[in-house]
Parts: C-alpha cells; sequence; structure tokens
C-alpha cells in the first residue's frame, strides 16, 4: 500500500458538506468522465468467468474506457430488466415511489462517513436508479419529460452512458449492510436497491471480477477460491497436524459421510487464509470433542465447501443457482440437518433466501442437538442453525468444558457483522460464546453495534485489492469504533463471526488501528476447549505462547 | 438563490393568484369551488387506488425485515419482539409504533468528524427530525379532521371534542386551534431544513419543495380567514355541505382568498398520487417493516421461483473423481 493514501491524507480528505468544486452543482449533471478513479472501484469480470454460468455478454472491457462495449439496444435490456423487476418485487416499487428526502440515511452509511461523497448517501445512491424510474414508468415523469425543464423539477433523467457509469461505479461502492434501512422512516432499503441495481447491471455483463470469478470458482469447483477437493483435503490435514502439535489429539474430520448426523458448511475463507484458519481450527476441535463426549458425527463436503454466495451479490438467480448445492449434499449424504459456520452474507441469504428458493427441506429433520435436547424451533423449516446458536446451546447447557485462562490474555470487542445482524438478529448468542471463554470483554459505542452496527466497509464483493482506497475509507467508522475501545480499555482482539470479516478486518486494522488482532468466536472456543485426553497446551492455535506460559 | 425552490415558490403563489383573479375577476366560482374540487377528490382517490394496486400486483418473493434486535432463537435468549418480530403480533405492534410514532426516524442521529488530534467520529442524538415530523403530521391530521365540521350537520361528537382539545389553552378571539401554527411553523421547519442544511439541500428536487409550499400556502390562508379576515362562515359551510351532498351551491359572500385555499387544497389532493406523498400508503407496504423474521421457522412462498441450472454433485465427481479418490475422499462411481 505503499503508493496509496496514508491515513492522515485520507482524513484530511473527509468533508460532509456536499462537494462543489469536482462535483456539479446539480447531482442530475453527471460529468462526461463520471470520475471513477483508480483505488474506488474493481475491476471488470473476466469474460472467462461470465461464462461458467453463461450469463450474458461475457467481454473484455475496462470501466475507464469511453467505450464499455455495450449491447446495442442496452438501453431496451435495462428498460425490459426494470420493468420485470417492479412486478417481481413489490420492495423495488415501493422504494422507487415513497422516498421522501428527509435525509434521515445520508450520514448512515459507512461510506459516506468515509469518503464525504454525496453519492454515497444512501438517498441518492438510490435516487441514480429513482431518477431514471420517475422518467420511464411514472405518471409525473411521462408527463414532465414533455416540458422543457420538466425533467429538472422531478429529478428525473434519461438512461444515458453517463447515467449507467455512474450507476456502476455507485452500486459497486454499496456493501448491502443495510444500516440505512434501519433508520428509513420507511424502512427503505439500500442493499434492495443495489441487489437490483447490480442485477440490472449483470444483464448487460457489467459485473466486477471480485464477484464474477468467486461465482464461477463456486459453481464449478464448489467454493469461491476454487480449491479443489483434493487441495481442500490438504488444507484442512495441514491443520488436523497443527491441532495435533498444540493439543496431542488428532482432529481428523470427516468427508462426505453418508448417514451422519450433521453436515458442516462454511465459507472457504476460513480454510484458505488466516486469521480465518484459526477458525477453521476451532470448529474442527469442537467437533472432535462432541463426537468423543458425545458420538455426534459432523461432515464436511468438498462439493458444498462454500457457506458464503457471492451469487448473492450478482443476481437472485445465481444466489440460487450457488444455494441450491446445500440442500442437494445434504439430501445426497442423508444428514439430519445443516449446521452453518460463521459467516456474514451467508446467513442472510440462508435466514431468508434458502428455504424460499430452494425449499422445502423435507429430506431433513427439524434440527434437534442430540447432545443438550433443545430442538431448534427457529430452523424449524431450513433446518438449518447458525453455530453460534449450536454452540452457545451446548454452553448454557454446562456440555462444554472451557478453559477461560487460555484466553486471558486478549481483551476482546465484539464487532457485529452487517447481515447477521440487520438480515438475522444474531446478536446475544455470539456474546454469550465470547464471554463463555474469555473474561475481558468491552462493548463499543452503542451506536455502532447490534443493529447499528458498522461495516467492515469490504461486504458485498467489495474485498478486492484494487479498490483500497474505498474500503480503507468505508472502514473508517468501525476502525473508528475500535480505536475508542483500544485507547480506553486496551482492547487488543477484535471478534467476529464473518469470513469477510476476518480477511478484511485485519487489513483496516493494520491502517487504521494498529495493534488490534481479528479473531474469529470460534478461535476462541478452540482455545478455550478442552479435549478429552489432550496433553498440557503451551500455545494457542496461532502457536503463540498461552497466557502465564511466557513466563515459565 | 436556487431555482429548486423558487419556481415551487413562484408556481404555487400564481396557483393561488389564478383561483384569486379567477374568481373575484372572472366569476368563475363555479369551476374553482365545484369543478375543481370534484375532480382533485376523483384524482385523489382514482390515483391511490391506482398506485396502491400497482404496489400490491407486485409480488412479495421474499421475506426480507430488516432486524433491528435480538432474534428468537433460544429460549433463554431474550428476543426482541418488536424490532425483530417472529409473530403477526410483533410485526403488527412494529407497524403501529413506525406508522403513528415515526419510530425509525426517532433513531435518527447526527454524525460529525473532528479531524484533531483524536480523529473521532462522534453521533450525536438529533431528535428535531423528528419533532419536526410528528408536529407536522400530526397538526396536519387535525386540521383536516376539524375541517370535516364542514361537511357535517350536524358536527358529530368527536369532531367537537377535538376541537375542544385543539382549542384548549383558550386564547384570542376566535379561539386559537393549536394545529394550525403548529402546522404552519413544523413545515417551516422542514423547508428551512431543505433550503438550509447543505446535505439535505443538495437531495432536494422542486418536487420536494412543491408540497412544502403548498401546504404552508394552504395553513396561511387558512389561518388568514379564521383569524385575520372576515370570511362568511355561513356560506362556506351552505358550499361545503353541497359538495359533499352533490348539490352544489355557490354563496354570494365568499371571497377570493377561500377559493384560494380551497384551490391549493384541491391541487394538493390531484398531486398526491403522482408524487412522493404517496408515502402514506406506501409505509404500510414496505417489506423491510411490515414482514416477520421467522423464515427459518416457517417456508416463504416465492410466486414465481423458477427452476435454475446447477452444477450437480454428479457433474462435480465426473470432473474431479481421480483427484478424489487419489486423496481417499469417498466417491459415488469408482470409475
Amino acid at each position: 500500500m505503499a503508493d496509496e493514501l496514508t491515513p492522515d491524507e485520507a482524513l484530511d480528505k473527509i468533508d460532509y458538506s456536499p462537494r462543489s468544486s469536482s462535483e456539479p452543482r446539480n447531482w442530475l449533471d453527471t460529468t462526461k468522465s463520471v470520475q471513477i478513479r483508480p483505488g474506488m472501484y474493481c475491476y471488470a469480470a473476466k469474460p472467462e468467468s461470465v461464462e461458467t454460468l453463461g450469463l450474458p455478454y461475457a467481454r473484455n472491457w475496462n470501466p475507464t474506457d469511453e467505450d464499455w462495449k455495450l449491447p446495442d439496444n442496452w438501453q431496451e435490456i435495462l428498460h425490459e430488466g426494470i420493468k420485470e423487476r417492479l412486478e417481481r418485487f413489490r420492495s423495488f416499487k415501493i422504494f422507487m415511489d415513497i422516498c421522501v428526502r428527509c435525509g434521515a440515511c445520508a450520514d448512515k452509511c459507512h461510506f459516506f462517513l468515509g469518503t464525504g461523497d454525496p453519492k454515497n448517501m444512501p438517498v441518492l445512491r438510490a435516487e441514480l436508479l429513482r431518477s431514471i424510474y420517475r422518467n420511464d414508468f411514472t405518471f409525473a415523469g411521462k408527463l414532465l419529460k414533455k416540458i422543457p425543464g420538466g425533467k429538472r423539477l422531478l429529478g428525473s433523467r434519461e438512461m444515458s452512458l453517463e447515467a449507467l457509469k455512474e450507476m456502476w461505479y455507485y452500486f459497486f461502492q454499496c456493501t448491502e449492510c443495510r444500516r440505512c434501512s434501519v433508520f428509513c422512516p420507511y424502512g427503505i432499503d439500500t442493499a434492495e436497491i443495489t441487489i437490483i441495481g447490480r442485477e440490472l447491471l449483470n444483464l448487460l455483463g457489467l459485473n466486477i471480477d471480485w464477484i464474477a470469478t468467486p461465482v464461477s470458482n463456486c459453481y464449478q469447483t464448489g467454493n469461491h477460491l476454487g480449491i479443489q477437493p483434493h487441495a481442500f483435503k490438504d488444507m484442512l490435514d495441514f491443520f488436523v497436524e497443527d491441532i495435533e502439535d498444540i493439543t496431542g489429539v488428532d482432529c481428523t474430520p470427516n468427508y462426505q459421510k453418508k448417514g451422519a448426523d450433521i453436515l458442516f458448511i462454511t465459507p472457504s475463507g476460513d480454510v484458505f487464509a488466516d486469521p480465518g484458519t484459526y477458525t477453521c481450527q476451532g470448529y474442527l476441535i469442537l467437533f472432535k470433542y462432541l463426537k468423543e463426549k458425545y458420538g455426534l458425527d459432523v461432515t464436511w463436503s468438498t462439493y458444498a465447501s462454500e457457506g458464503g454466495n457471492f451469487g448473492f451479490f450478482t443476481s437472485h438467480e445465481t444466489m440460487k443457482r450457488l444455494n441450491a448445492k446445500m440442500y442437494a449434499e445434504a439430501k445426497r449424504l442423508g444428514v439430519k440437518w445443516i449446521l452453518g459456520g460463521e459467516c456474514g452474507h451467508m446467513w442472510r441469504v440462508i435466514n431468508q433466501y434458502m428455504d424460499t428458493m430452494n425449499g422445502p427441506a423435507d429430506f431433513l429433520e427439524v434440527p434437534v442437538n442430540p447432545i443438550t435436547g433443545t430442538r431448534f424451533e427457529n430452523a424449524a423449516s431450513t433446518k438449518m442453525v447458525h453455530i453460534c446458536e449450536f454452540t452457545a446451546d451446548l454452553i448454557k447447557h454446562g456440555k462444554l468444558e472451557l478453559d477461560k485462562s487460555r484466553n486471558a490474555n486478549r481483551v476482546l470487542t465484539y464487532h457485529d457483522s452487517c447481515n447477521p445482524a440487520r438480515g438475522m438478529g444474531l446478536l446475544d448468542e455470539p456474546r454469550y460464546c465470547i464471554t463463555s471463554c474469555a473474561d475481558n470483554f468491552y462493548e463499543m459505542p452503542l451506536n455502532t453495534i447490534r443493529e447499528q452496527t458498522f461495516c467492515c466497509g469490504s461486504g458485498a464483493g467489495l474485498n478486492a485489492g484494487e479498490n483500497i482506497e474505498l474500503r480503507m475509507a468505508g472502514a473508517l467508522p468501525r476502525a473508528n469504533a475500535v480505536k475508542y475501545v483500544h485507547n480506553k480499555f486496551g482492547v487488543n482482539s477484535l471478534a467476529t463471526i464473518c469470513a469477510i470479516d476476518r480477511a478484511a478486518l485485519p487489513t483496516m486494522c493494520e491502517y487504521w488501528v494498529p495493534e488490534v488482532d481479528v479473531i474469529g468466536v470460534h478461535e476462541l472456543i478452540g482455545n478455550a476447549l478442552i479435549l478429552p485426553g489432550e496433553k498440557e497446551r503451551t500455545e494457542d492455535l496461532r502457536m503463540e505462547p498461552l497466557p502465564g506460559v511466557e513466563e515459565e | 438563490m436556487n431555482q429548486r425552490y423558487l419556481i415551487p415558490l413562484t408556481a404555487v403563489f400564481l396557483l393561488f393568484l389564478l383561483a384569486y383573479a379567477g374568481v373575484e375577476g372572472l366569476g368563475l366560482q363555479v369551476v374553482f369551488g365545484v369543478l375543481i374540487p370534484y375532480l382533485a377528490i376523483a384524482a385523489f382517490l382514482i390515483g391511490f387506488v391506482i398506485k396502491v394496486k400497482g404496489w400490491a400486483a407486485s409480488a412479495v418473493p421474499f421475506r426480507i425485515p430488516t432486524t433491528c434486535g435480538q432474534q428468537k432463537s433460544l429460549p433463554w435468549i431474550k428476543q426482541n419482539t418488536i424490532d425483530n418480530p417472529s409473530t403477526s403480533t410483533g410485526v403488527f405492534v412494529r407497524m403501529l409504533l413506525e406508522i403513528f410514532a415515526f419510530r425509525s426516524l426517532f433513531r435518527n442521529t447526527k454524525a460529525a468528524f473532528n479531524r484533531n488530534e483524536s480523529n473521532k467520529l462522534t453521533y450525536s442524538f438529533e431528535i428535531f427530525l423528528w419533532v419536526g415530523a410528528l408536529a407536522f403530521h400530526y397538526a396536519f391530521l387535525v386540521v383536516l379532521l376539524r375541517h370535516f365540521r364542514f361537511f357535517t350537520a350536524p358536527v358529530p361528537g368527536v369532531i367537537q371534542l377535538l376541537e375542544y382539545l385543539d382549542g384548549i389553552i383558550q386564547v384570542g378571539l376566535p379561539g386559537l386551534f393549536i394545529s394550525g401554527p403548529v402546522l404552519l411553523l413544523a413545515t417551516l421547519f422542514l423547508l428551512s431544513r431543505r433550503i438550509f442544511d447543505a446535505k439535505v439541500s443538495y437531495i432536494s428536487q422542486a418536487a420536494d419543495y412543491f408540497p412544502l409550499f403548498l401546504i404552508i400556502g394552504i395553513a396561511a390562508t387558512g389561518i388568514a380567514m379564521r383569524y385575520f379576515t372576515n370570511v362568511d362562515i355561513i356560506g362556506i359551510k351552505e358550499m361545503t355541505m353541497g359538495l359533499v351532498t352533490f348539490h352544489p351551491h355557490i354563496p354570494e359572500e365568499v371571497g377570493g382568498l377561500f377559493y384560494g385555499h380551497l384551490f391549493l387544497v384541491s391541487i394538493l389532493f390531484a398531486y398526491f398520487p403522482i408524487s412522493k406523498l404517496m408515502h402514506m400508503g406506501g409505509v404500510f407496504l414496505s417489506p423491510t417493516r411490515n414482514m416477520a423474521n421467522n423464515t427459518r421457522a416457517q417456508r416463504h412462498i416465492n410466486p414465481w421461483n423458477y427452476d435454475v441450472p446447477i452444477h450437480t454433485y454428479e457433474q462435480y465427481e465426473d470432473h474431479f473423481r481421480d483427484k478424489m479418490i487419489e486423496a481417499g475422499l469417498p466417491v459415488d462411481k469408482k470409475e
């Protein structure tokens, strides 16, 4: 990041009054270049990745080029696309119609707070599409466009190439975190508008590569990172070796085991990169413990080896195509129910979409924890339980032996991931897990946690390298709150239950709050859990000395 | 000056003049007192119904509430049954609070960034928009309901009670109805936000200023008639009763000010269904608020859920069989 902005330079740029120098006075006027600027946008999708799923208009194109090589009738495609979606999604139609532009959402977006760019106010992000909608689909718009200057009165505009480019630029500067929706008096959800906006852009082949390639990988190989089955097993084997070094216990998991009790699915990011790998080791330790103590049989699958769903950032249809594997594999293996790992958007998809799209899962049983007898009534239909719900239940019933002292060196705070917070409401389960296996826990300020939590700035497929300025700007509000508890309570560890967080927040911390580590909740569990027959541990899962050990 | 508010301001002024001059100069009482009010009401009713039917005709494929509190999960974890409802009762309460108390707007905060040693982002409680919005909407509702005095004979007890409460401070003669000035002041507050708050000003269109000026015009002419000029209240009542009983009648003594007021009201009604004012109907249908967060417990049906091509396990195994066998992973077919 040597050639990027320093934190100080980034902070100097923040100004919440709409800019006048470079921005047009009226936001309806697009500048010729639309100011697509390096550091703020992601590279275009590679044609091969778009082709894997047979999505339209795969081609080489470059966002900074004048010519986006659009099909000749692109305006018609978009017009028809909008029309179709207005019929399919009441949310879309309502949200196009009823915004009163009260401005309550304006300063709720992390990208606005980090960049000060007025088009990152949720209201204006949505207005980019609304202005087209008003022009083409409303009575007032059709009437007023016949009068000179009439469009200006309503704030409507035609679908020009500049308007399209602007939509592309700003719909890929939204992480679909839904924070604005919490504050909107009508519940208008910019995530919904961005989801549909991106779906429209995909009709013209205008995806970004950081979404399209994971989608392609996930479709064919089973996971976003394109880890092939043997390599997936190699990676877990490697963790098994590490765990054995640390604990003396062999935690080898099952793969594709037919007739296992539970199928476990987690984001492939947990298998692939630190610090998610330590969370993954936490899962392996937990499953070993449950197998030894209670005979619970959990299996992994290399076919359904992705919990996340970048299809969600492409289109509803793509989301469904990727998600279908979860039920298909559970059915093939004949498990009783599915357990899901720590991930953000994965859980929005499972909680609010999966059963509707790919259910009913009548081949599975209503999830019951055989160890505690708890029936997960809240998952009676999807038959999929969040691992924090599962672990919290085990802890509450005293089924896990936990040694808190092994996490004593961690002064923790907890980052609510957007989707589990605002698309599910999983707030207290992870906190219960954390405080059951660690003593030092401090909350960040109330305006920045739970349903008001701030995004990591890299969600919804924006965790690329080339848009690092955008990501660091978007991460500022989160980082600022972390810094607050870091200074006040000496917090050194930021716990989270999202794989994108685990990938994105370390970069954020390095940039804004050095000295804070990012740690998954099940890494803490893995450290604290006393495995049957384990040797005396001297190291945590990161192979760093346990608290109290280093002095000896 | 900014033409985004100058044009609507001028338009409202001209509309008033049009009715005033039309009545006082050209004697078009029938047009402004009968024809246009009927047309406006018809446009309002038809437009409103078309809009709501249009929304209702669109599918609700997914249950997508914005959850603003703890979900229902394990029995010992306390659920926030209002902000994250899992039952229709919870949704009902959430909607009541949303519609009658503007609960989401109540959460409003104001962010500020302090570029200094601490570089702190702060979020302070910002209640004025909520107060202003609440004052505006309730004052408008009371004013509207009070006007039913003109359309009913005898005046129902509830309307009389409302008038009594509205005039309870007993100031001036005729007695001051507090809702009038509150409406005017709240509207002026909302207008000043649009003009002076840089962010809100940037997002505002003429279409945002127009209804504000219209309502200011309506409130101002109404207040003028009640407190500052002598209008023929008996004549007005005869006329409004004529309208509501479909026996239109034009009284002699009612002047241009009243017709200006009535014309602005007519414009507001006609404009309502083709504008953002439809948030009044839309808020009831907002899927992020009016649905329970229980999709994992009860399957939601998508009416257009179509089949999609997927990459099956068989295809996957065919692709990777050799590598899987070599790695010792189980396969369905050995070759």
